[in-house]
């Protein structure tokens, strides 16, 4: 992209935006909302400046994360083993962002164990993210010159109750013994059961949340864990897309301007209490729930 | 002997909560059948309430609103969702299993976009406003306060993935993975706290069943239970010798 294109893509457009948003011709926008439209404009531009560099083919340098080298490792050992790897993509639907992630991870670990000849197991608590899962899977043995390989039974549907689900998945570790045991997606309070179940069975497990509240279960269990936003950015990583490498550093540009506005805000509110700059900050954050 | 509805709903009870704590003696044909069951039944229950609280009320209702009488009026708009809904369908057609791919990309969009405005208020703005400090506040609160803050900064630097995690960078973000597994073990054990609780529930409810007023549902079904899987190991040894 020329410097000239740059500027108007990277600047005048976003400024035209917002001049037209406080304008507000004909009441079209929420009124009390203008914080949260500014943050979204500046991120969303942000990123798309990353996403830009990214397909232009400049080299993003993203940091190795153990638990994505370690995915291949376990495919190997179930091969070599001569057992199957077993895939849960967690228990919520594709409005889920950590669903979406593990289906791209699904899409690469499915690229393995057809490179590996290998079997995979994939029980879906949701019908839809079954769906996804099966494009996701045929492609990756597409891709890999293996369509012979897969087949729709490795993809199936379980049952959306929570606690069922995490029975039924518990019965197949049981029984098929899987070597590798992948858990990549929104997991609530099952989390435990499957991971101790497949601690129990002796499979490497590699788990992938960002469920806050179930990543210490993982963490306890499991060989490897991507935290929080290791997954989504092991998701982007392994799906060897320009846009969503981009995407990641420009994140981390968002992440460095919420620092600095913590900085601010944390520095005002001291300010603020001994009297030397009086301006009251917290009246620009205000959040309004659209009627 | 009583016998009535709730004594067999209870004997169901007991005899379901044991075949699935049997799971503790390893797979068993007791699991198996508990598991079996509560898969299915689930299944099948999931279905029917997705068809008669979802989508014949909310969807059926605003398309035919005389007809299912749920209380909406006519509302044309839902054709795009029943289309959607059709599509999905038509994954049982390898020939247009293709339009599946729009209801899939629809939802996917539709929940990157509502979820976007959700995260970046409750998660990134919330977060910038709550940082402010009172420093009218006692000394112990302005420290918690503090160390909350380098928390938070540090548990974003060890977020950062552009940059290597090398001299400071790398300490700050060494800084962030110590808080964060500190946060880790405090829920892990809040969570136990919350299921030993749980599990002290259920063994008030099966000795509360194994009295006379529940004909002893606990101690038959447990000592029936103990017989059968002795018998069955044994028999399986002797199959495997």
């Amino acid at each position: 992209m020329s410097n000239l294109k740059q500027y108007i893509y990277f600047l005048i457009i976003p400024l035209i935006i917002l001049i037209i948003y406080f304008l507000n011709p004909f009441d079209v926008f929420v009124d009390g909302n203008q914080l949260s439209f500014v943050s979204m404009l500046i991120s969303c531009f942000m990123i798309e400046y990353f996403i830009q560099k990214a397909k232009s083919g400049e080299e993003i340098y993203m940091r190795p994360i153990p638990a994505m080298k370690a995915m291949e490792e376990a495919v190997g050992r179930a091969t070599e083993m001569g057992s199957s790897v077993l895939y849960v993509p967690g228990i919520q639907g594709l409005d889920e962002i950590d669903t979406i992630s593990g289906i791209i991870i699904l899409g690469h670990v499915a690229g393995m164990t057809a490179e590996y000849e290998s079997d995979l197991h994939v029980p879906c608590c949701v019908p839809i993210v079954m769906e996804a899962a099966r494009e996701s899977c045929k492609e990756a043995y597409l891709k890999k010159g293996r369509p012979d390989l897969y087949n729709d039974r490795m993809v199936h549907y379980v049952t959306d109750d929570q606690f069922a689900y995490a029975a039924g998945v518990n019965g197949i570790m049981l029984r098929e013994k899987p070597a590798a045991v992948f858990y990549q997606g929104k997991f609530y309070a099952e989390s435990l059961i499957l991971a101790e179940t497949g601690n129990s069975v002796g499979a490497i497990q590699v788990a992938g949340t960002g469920s806050s509240s179930q990543i210490p279960f993982f963490v306890t269990a499991c060989d490897y864990v991507l935290i929080g936003e290791e997954f989504y950015a092991a998701s982007a990583y392994l799906s060897g897309s320009s846009e969503m490498i981009g995407s990641i550093k420009g994140q981390d540009y968002v992440k460095l301007l919420c620092m600095f506005f913590i900085g601010i805000v944390f520095l005002s509110s001291i300010f603020n209490y001994f009297g030397i700059f009086v301006f009251d900050i917290m009246s620009l954050f205000k959040i309004n729930i659209i009627n | 002997m009583i016998f009535n509805f709730e004594i067999i709903g209870v004997w169901v009870l007991v005899l379901m909560t044991l075949c699935i704590l049997s799971y503790l003696y390893g797979d068993n044909p007791f699991y198996k059948i508990s598991e079996h069951i509560f898969v299915g039944v689930s299944a099948g229950y999931v279905f029917a309430l997705v068809w008669w609280d979802q989508i014949w009320p909310n969807l059926f209702g605003r398309l035919f609103p005389e007809y299912v009488g749920a209380g909406f009026e006519f509302s044309p708009i839902y054709i795009i969702p029943l289309i959607l809904g059709i599509f999905m369908l038509f994954r049982l057609i390898p020939s247009l299993s293709w339009l599946a791919r729009i209801a899939i990309a629809y939802i996917v969009g539709m929940a990157a976009g509502l979820k976007f405005y959700v995260y970046i208020n409750s998660n990134i703005l919330m977060q910038i406003q709550n940082s402010a400090i009172d420093l009218s506040k006692s000394g112990g609160e302005i420290f918690n306060h503090i160390l909350i803050l380098l928390g938070v900064f540090s548990a974003l630097v060890y977020f950062f993935f552009s940059k290597e995690h090398k001299g400071t960078v790398g300490a700050i973000s060494k800084i962030g993975i110590y808080f964060l597994m500190i946060k880790f073990g405090a829920s892990f054990g809040f969570a136990v706290m919350g299921r030993i609780s749980l599990l002290i529930g259920r063994f008030e409810d099966l000795i509360s069943y194994s009295s006379y007023q529940y004909n002893y549902a606990t101690p038959i079904i447990l000592i029936s239970m103990i017989v059968i899987l002795g018998i069955w190991s044994f028999q399986s040894s002797e199959t495997k010798k």
